[in-house]
């Protein structure tokens, strides 16, 4: 029950005018960027996070963290109002979010994603508030070469996991890791990659790159498109609220399937698209009226919705517990971190105890909060899409311009937030996913001083990643990770040998 | 399906045609960067192995880690360079057709002469510049309308950051003849 004491201690922290303030702006924004076609999670969190740099972090991060909250509830309101996904994992939401809409249901079809969404965020919520202190408190004792196997295990994951070529992730992640380590070498104070250069002494910062991959590249990637649209416009009435309150339940089955899915896929690094998908097609194979999906059914409105959120709130927490983002946009808020000088990790929940409960309490509050707000303000919502986006697109530019500038004051980072936004829309055209690189940037120096200083108190062996049963099990758990299409692979073929050896008998 | 509860249309004046030529496809483009990645990846394999990519007295030297990283993706690029040739699928995907990019293009020229001038007009200036002109050609948007839109922004962005938080942006004649 410490946990319980600390989180109420996070909410005393929280209960103030300029924290809730700031809570409310920073989902009226997240909302914003999530409406706006293209831009999503991460792109809002990366142009908007050099507004906090002069704020302390636990305002910095709770205004954060609402952004993201808040870009999460906006993709749904794009998907059923215009059947135009703002995220990758909000498309599911359109498959029967929209005919919902057609049939003049939409306020219906909001209230159960807005709704569903809180299930999903609150879910995974109590997961991190109970199991990321105890996490934490076991990685305290994990040593460099524990921590090298856990990251060795992220990357490997990507890898073996994610669903784009194996070689594209490879070149994604071996790239970040290569550009964390450009300028002042940490551990001998050596100078690499430098070329001569004394503007890439300071390294390539991360932010700027995020915001040069995740803003300008969107910027022109969503140019791309034919940006007319043609939607439906809701108002969400008490009377809907209640109904559907009132039958939520009865999809209590759906609701915790998709919690569940989304927990585990958020926590893994297989994201939020990966389990809003999941959600539903799970929805679909176990309902009694399969066939009724896509047609408009209350439930294929659910079960995404719920997956995504508890997915994209649950990627928080090995970030909190371990360090170790498990998404893209977890990744910048990790950057965040660091800019405000707090070190991510198991020690935060030691050294910092008022921030993490400010930031767990925030997540709850966020979310109730964000909820009212939804529901209360659609048409709003829905009628910034009436912005045209050659409006939005020059703002964007100069919102990511001041953040690229202000974080080391050097125009050499405006060249490369460009240079960035050049390779993050020819990447995304390609298939070589953004965030593995992501990932890598961030966590490429802290990789390799675990790296470095496991290799350096066991004096060059190797054999350190096996030496006891943890990191013994963590390493081989990676390594099988990595190969496990082919090790997959070898398993289906080995049990249809064995099936058509047996049937011909 | 009726249309009548459609309430809410947005139009795209300069959309992209659908049927426009293609420029490139995606396996041009792909074996090109993974050309420029292989090219990345030797000159900064050779740059750590420059640096001391061996092991020392005291553990592995600066660049031992990051010369096996540039090992890995001149590795995983040149399979790409490989599966791009050999891929059918990839030679059929349009990368970008031609309307498309000169519709990247009037957003990536305008940000390039963005930074340019930031240089000199400071940033202010510049992106007032910035968004009425885009708004102008662009979206073909009222004159006034993007006059209107760009100075509200800019001076918003001014208050905030130079006189709320303090936060130095690069400046130009017009803030040091207003005194700032």
């Amino acid at each position: 029950m410490e946990a319980f004491g600390l989180l109420m201690h996070g909410f005393a922290v929280l209960l103030t005018w300029k924290t809730l303030v700031l809570m409310m702006v920073g989902l009226v924004l997240g909302v914003f960027v999530g409406v706006l076609p293209g831009l999503g999670g991460p792109n809002g969190v990366a142009i908007l996070l050099p507004l906090t740099f002069t704020m302390d972090p636990t305002s910095a991060i709770v205004m954060l963290s609402c952004i993201y909250w808040g870009a999460l509830f906006g993709g749904a309101i794009t998907s059923i109002l215009f059947n135009i996904p703002g995220e990758a994992w909000s498309v599911a939401t359109t498959f029967d979010g929209y005919p919902m809409a057609q049939q003049g249901r939409a306020a219906e079809a909001l209230t159960a994603a807005f709704t569903s969404s809180f299930i999903g965020s609150l879910v995974a919520v109590l997961l991190i508030t109970f199991l990321a202190p105890m996490i934490s408190s076991f990685a305290l004792k994990f040593g460099p070469p524990e921590f090298f196997a856990v990251y060795l295990l992220t990357f490997c994951s990507f890898v073996g996991l994610g669903r784009e070529a194996k070689h594209k992730t490879v070149i994604s992640m071996s790239l970040g890791l290569l550009l964390a380590g450009v300028g002042m070498d940490t551990v001998s104070g050596q100078l690499r990659m430098t070329f001569g250069s004394t503007d890439l002494l300071r390294g390539i910062n991360f932010l700027v790159a995020v915001i040069g991959l995740f803003g300008i590249s969107e910027i022109l990637l969503t140019m791309e498109e034919r940006l007319a649209l043609r939607g439906h416009a809701a108002g969400i009435s008490l009377r809907v609220v209640l109904s559907v309150w009132r039958d939520l339940p009865k999809y209590w089955v759906t609701l915790f399937r998709s919690s569940f899915i989304g927990c585990w896929l958020g926590i893994t690094p297989g994201g939020a698209i990966a389990a809003s998908f999941m959600g539903y097609n799970l929805a679909k194979r176990f309902s009694k009226d399969p066939d009724g999906f896509g047609k408009g059914r209350i439930e294929g409105v659910f079960a995404p919705e719920t997956a995504a959120h508890a997915s994209g709130t649950a990627a928080l927490l090995p970030m909190l517990a371990l360090g170790i983002p498990g998404s893209g946009t977890a990744a910048i808020l990790l950057g965040g971190l660091m800019v405000w000088g707090l070190n991510p990790g198991p020690l935060l929940f030691v050294e910092h105890k008022d921030f993490v409960w400010g930031l767990i309490a925030s997540m709850y509050l966020g979310n109730v909060v964000g909820l009212v707000l939804v529901l209360t303000t659609v048409p709003i919502f829905a009628s910034i899409l009436r912005v045209p986006f050659a409006a939005v697109a020059p703002m964007i530019v100069v919102s990511c311009a001041i953040g690229a500038y202000a974080i080391q004051n050097a125009m050499f980072d405006i060249w490369l937030m460009l240079g960035f936004g050049v390779v993050g829309y020819v990447f995304k055209k390609i298939g070589i996913p953004l965030a593995p690189f992501t990932l890598a940037l961030v966590l490429g120096n802290r990789a390799e001083d675990a790296f470095r200083l496991s290799m350096i108190g066991s004096g060059g062996d190797m054999k350190v990643f096996w030496s006891n049963g943890l990191v013994g099990s963590i390493t081989t758990l990676a390594i099988v990770l990595l190969f496990w299409p082919i090790l997959d692979k070898a398993f289906g073929s080995v049990s249809r040998l064995m099936k058509t050896a047996k049937s011909p008998a | 399906m009726s249309n009548t509860d459609i309430e809410i249309v947005v139009d795209d004046p300069t959309a992209p045609e659908v049927n426009s030529p293609v420029v490139t496809s995606v396996r041009i483009v792909d074996v090109v960067v993974s050309l420029l990645l292989l090219a990345l990846a030797l000159t900064l394999g050779w740059d750590n192995w420059r640096t001391g990519a061996a092991w020392d007295s005291t553990g592995p030297q600066a660049g031992y880690f990051p010369f096996y990283l540039s090992v890995i993706l001149g590795g995983a690029s040149l399979y790409g360079l490989v599966t791009a040739f050999l891929s059918r699928k990839e030679a059929a995907e349009t990368f970008v057709t031609r309307a498309q990019l000169r519709r990247v293009l009037a957003v990536f020229v305008p940000t390039l002469l963005f930074c340019l001038a930031m240089q000199f007009l400071g940033l202010y200036v510049a992106s007032f510049l910035l968004i009425s002109t885009f708004m102008r050609v662009v979206g073909k948007i009222a004159l006034w309308k993007s006059l209107l839109t760009a100075f509200v922004f800019t001076a918003v962005m001014f208050v905030t950051f130079d006189i709320a938080f303090d936060v130095i942006m690069p400046k130009g004649p017009l803030e040091a003849a207003l005194g700032r």
